[in-house]
């Protein structure tokens, strides 16, 4: 049978503020253990919640950005259940009423088409701690520093069909929050935590098969894996004449596979009930407005005018804008060098090569924008090939200086002296008096091959430094 | 100086009639002595306490003194205290110093008074008895067979039996007026949201306030100053303006409104207890007031609401006490289960796992919306009641309670009898209003309350007519034998 797979992703993400979501306990990552909880973290008798605003900014931000209706009044709900690292025994969530409601974002898949995903609801909550299993002795050791980080769960329609679209999601989702500036996306440290809902169908099927729920699958490589994984196990379950038990399940990226999980807890009941120590959250248009009037140009938007100003493909329009400093690094390379194309060319094949073979980011980027758009401009007037710019841009990478200093220091400045040029070509012509009786007696086609050799021998004569269109121009005119 | 007012202490001491280390120390001698029949404290940190009433007594010399400088305060042991054991009067809490202050605390602090002592109360606040403390019951002064009433039952009877000045005390849902009726003081609780909860150990988030308890309106009037105002840290208090509690106490009550509910004066009401009160009334209407009389329908409902609110909000507020960060913990845990199971079975007592288990029920799936919700929905009709009075009158006034003080022992078996203790009380809290008891007789030489009930926010209003009734009468005056020493 032909199996459908239907997939919905819950999100976790970690809002970038200074302080966690309901107390003034930093929220930098890494910290020595216990050493950013303070007692409302601890849940010490007496403590009470106190609302960040700032996390409430980011959720309208999101709401905002994906075009949902943001919830003028939310509410702030108990989710109870006990465990070590969950110091309260409830987590302050959203349940009921949540601060983002529906909205759908547009999402570029990889054959270049695009979707439209649906968000069933965004809502906030606090992070609850850790749960330290190892070199305890048999014990278990609790790390509260991360309890009480301000999330914000994007919850998906289950729209998505496999893995590769669940990734395509999963980034335009990473590059939508980081282009907000809500979150700073980085997934090593767990800001971007996700739960993959999955269940199968028969092809053409519109009932909704029985789901598994994995946990915490914190990379786009393993959410890839851990559905594949599990569309297996599903499957083949289901071919054999058994049943899928809805479950919550662990991906366990060591033995890539998933596992069934705190199966006493599924039946767990949370108890939710509206936080008594909070007020809803009331917004009003006026905040929303200013919010909405504050956000950056959205990858979106951005992809689009890059497509339209700039002429680019959708392709290279979505490559270019795929994060902020990039988008804004192709820009200066483009107006810099008045050619949006080859600035295209140039940045998504010359320098995103060298920074993923130096594993590094944009920001780090050794070659500055004006710089690069300099090289450019080099080759525009022909002061140098493309070939020679390559050579010279690896320079720059060094950090040798710019490509004028570099051309010159090198002397790699392009021949396009006619007079210097045709001493080549002669000596090329005289030395290869076979190859031009051939070109003589040949069709066109065949021409066409000689004249390459022609030039290549040109080229190789001069270095690489003869302009390669005078050298055409002046072969032609000679094999006559 | 031993049996004088908060109002005279305050005068008493900047006159330097006395020390405060001289008031503390009679306080402290009181308290040794005469604690053994009473049991109203938990904890009292003398040293601590004389060390505070020194430094009082410095500002006092160098004339720079806050409104309550040097006056020995006692407070509910619910309210944490920095470096001194706050227990809750539980087992659980029994080892648990906490490394901060209440902000009641901090600003009892701040205006100069000493923390005299903390007092017993129900355990985590559940109870109309004293009588669920881990530390065994609080003894009413006026007939140490009696309750103080609950939970805050220790205040009660140290205000009463001169162990302390005042004392503050919280109320969820009757716990500071309750005891004061049974120990014939003066106890307010002030509209929710008007004293910061930060500190204080939650019972009921959406109910809990926190009051002053004392010998007379005025000098409840005098600890309000200190405690009410608006708390950044505590979200659900209130930033509307405070006033200055004790500058209304003068205003005359000619022409002012009385409602009655008729459900406060029916059939469960004790007949004597129903003839004090009429009584006191009278003496307002002599002064101007008007009676007029009210309903408020929905209050049959009250009880069944409240024990459907209270228990669930409390079932998850206890939940941090799991044994694993501070407080009572079992010896040798097998497992984490075993550790939950046995430290939750060892250190709560028995009504406050009746009321865990029943909020756990009322919040539980398949039953939320017929006991949690639909409660939630009968407490807005309770409260619309009091609304829809206030549009004739300016307070409300009736019985505390339905009876004076009950034997020791007489209820504790009998949860729905204890319950039915706090049913003039209770809907006070569902509707967030100030209420306040004020002594009003005796029967049987048991001390009996009248209870006033005011607007959101109308304290001082509140206050005011609970003085011009003491300005009238004596029954606030009058001490037990036992704490005398002489005839009342």
């Amino acid at each position: 049978m032909q199996w459908e797979c239907v997939i919905g992703l819950e999100v976790h993400l970690q809002l970038a503020t200074q302080s966690k979501i309901f107390s003034g306990s930093p929220t930098t990552f890494g910290a020595a253990p216990n050493t950013q909880a303070n007692a409302v973290d601890l849940a010490m008798p007496g403590m009470l919640p106190v609302l960040n605003e700032q996390a409430v900014c980011h959720a309208v931000k999101f709401g905002v950005g994906i075009g949902a209706n943001v919830n003028k009044r939310s509410v702030f709900d108990r989710k109870n259940y006990f465990y070590p690292d969950l110091p309260k025994g409830y987590q302050i969530s959203q349940f009921e009423a949540p601060i983002v409601g529906r909205g759908s974002f547009e999402v570029l898949m990889e054959d270049g088409s695009t979707r439209d995903i649906g968000i069933t609801r965004a809502h906030l909550e606090e992070d609850a701690g850790k749960s330290l299993h190892e070199d305890f002795h048999g014990q278990s050791g609790i790390d509260l520093n991360r309890a009480g980080t301000p999330l914000l769960e994007i919850v998906s329609d289950p729209d998505i069909r496999n893995a590769a679209e669940a990734v395509a999601y999963l980034k335009a989702l990473h590059r939508l929050v980081t282009y907000l500036g809500i979150s700073d996306g980085n997934m090593a440290e767990g800001s971007m935590r996700c739960d993959v809902n999955i269940s199968l169908r028969p092809e053409g099927s519109q009932t909704l098969g029985t789901r598994a729920e994995i946990k915490n699958v914190n990379s786009f490589r393993f959410v890839e894996k851990a559905i594949h994984h599990e569309f297996e196990r599903q499957a083949d379950i289901l071919e054999s004449g058994g049943k899928i038990v809805q479950e919550t399940r662990l991906y366990d990226s060591d033995r890539d596979e998933t596992r069934s999980m705190r199966s006493k807890e599924v039946a767990n009941d949370y108890r939710y009930f509206p936080e008594p120590d909070l007020l809803p959250v009331v917004i009003d248009d006026a905040y929303i407005e200013a919010i909405s009037d504050s956000l950056p140009e959205l990858p979106r938007e951005k992809r689009d005018r890059f497509s339209a100003h700039y002429g680019l493909s959708k392709y290279d329009a979505n490559v270019l804008s795929d994060s902020r400093p990039l988008a804004d690094y192709f820009e200066s390379v483009a107006t810099g060098c008045g050619d949006a194309k080859i600035a295209a060319n140039w940045v998504q094949v010359e320098l995103l090569g060298q920074l993923n073979r130096a594993e590094t980011v944009i920001e780090n980027c050794p070659v500055s924008a004006i710089d690069l758009a300099g090289l450019i401009t080099r080759i525009l007037d022909n002061s140098i090939s493309g070939k020679i710019a390559k050579q010279v841009f690896e320079a720059m990478w060094q950090g040798e200086g710019s490509a004028d200093e570099i051309i010159a220091a090198k002397g790699l400045q392009q021949v396009s002296d006619t007079g210097a040029l045709e001493t080549i070509v002669d000596e090329v012509l005289g030395a290869n008096a076979g190859q031009v009786q051939q070109y003589l007696e040949a069709d066109e086609a065949k021409r066409k091959k000689l004249v390459g050799f022609f030039v290549g021998q040109v080229m190789k004569l001069s270095k690489g430094q003869a302009n390669p269109k005078i050298v055409n121009e002046l072969l032609v005119k000679k094999l006559v | 100086m031993n049996n004088s007012s908060v109002a005279q202490l305050v005068k008493g001491l900047r006159e330097r009639q006395y020390s405060s280390v001289e008031v503390t120390r009679s306080y402290l001698d009181r308290i040794a002595a005469m604690d053994v029949h009473y049991n109203s404290y938990i904890s009292v940190d003398e040293a601590a306490a004389i060390a505070a009433a020194e430094a009082a007594d410095k500002r006092l010399a160098a004339g720079d003194a806050p409104p309550l400088t040097g006056v020995p305060i006692a407070h509910k042991d619910i309210f944490c205290t920095d470096g001194m054991r706050t227990s809750c009067g539980s087992r659980m809490l029994d080892n648990f110093v906490p490394p901060y202050d209440a902000t009641v605390i901090q600003r009892f602090k701040a205006d100069g008074a000493v923390v005299l002592g903390k007092t017993n109360m129900d355990e985590f606040a559940m109870g109309s008895s004293n009588e669920s403390s881990f530390y065994g019951p609080a003894r009413n002064p006026w007939n140490t067979e009696l309750v103080p009433g609950g939970s805050s039952g220790g205040s009660a009877a140290a205000v009463a039996g001169w162990l302390a000045p005042a004392a503050t005390g919280t109320d969820t849902g009757g716990s500071i007026r309750q005891p004061a009726a049974f120990c014939g003081i003066t106890g307010l609780k002030p509209t929710y949201g008007r004293v910061s909860r930060l500190g204080i150990v939650a019972f009921a988030s959406s109910l809990d306030q926190a009051g002053p308890m004392a010998h007379s309106a005025e000098d409840c009037a005098l600890l309000l100053n200190t405690m009410a105002g608006h708390d950044p840290r505590d979200s659900t208090s209130s930033n509307a303006a405070t006033e200055d509690y004790s500058s209304r106490l003068g205003d005359d009550l000619d022409g002012l409104r009385i409602g009655l509910p008729r459900e406060y004066f029916s059939d469960g009401l004790d007949a004597a207890t129903r003839q004090c009160v009429d009584y006191a009334l009278q003496e307002l209407e002599s002064q101007g007031a008007i009676l007029v009389d009210v309903s408020l329908p929905h209050s049959a409902l009250t009880v069944p609401t409240y024990y459907i609110i209270a228990p669930a909000e409390a079932s998850t507020n206890l939940s941090r006490f799991d044994g694993v960060r501070y407080g009572y913990r079992c010896d040798d845990p097998v497992d984490l289960h075993d550790l939950y199971t046995r430290t939750r079975g060892e250190g709560f007592g028995e009504e406050v796992k009746r009321r865990i288990l029943v909020g756990t029920y009322a919040l539980s799936a398949g039953y939320y919306d017929a006991y949690y919700k639909k409660a939630q929905q009968v407490r807005r009709l309770i409260k619309q009641d009091f609304m829809n009075c206030f549009d004739s009158v300016d307070i409300i006034a009736g019985p505390t309670t339905p009876g004076p003080a009950f034997a020791l022992g007489t209820k504790s078996n009998d949860p729905i009898a204890m319950y039915l203790e706090d049913v003039y009380t209770l809907a006070v809290n569902l509707a967030g209003l100030p209420g306040i008891s004020v002594p009003a007789g005796f029967v049987e030489d048991k001390p009996v309350g009248l209870q006033l009930i005011g607007r959101h926010f109308h304290e001082a209003q509140l206050l005011n007519v609970a003085h011009r009734f003491q300005q009238a009468t004596d029954w606030h005056l009058r001490s037990p034998d036992f704490a005398t020493g002489e005839q009342h």
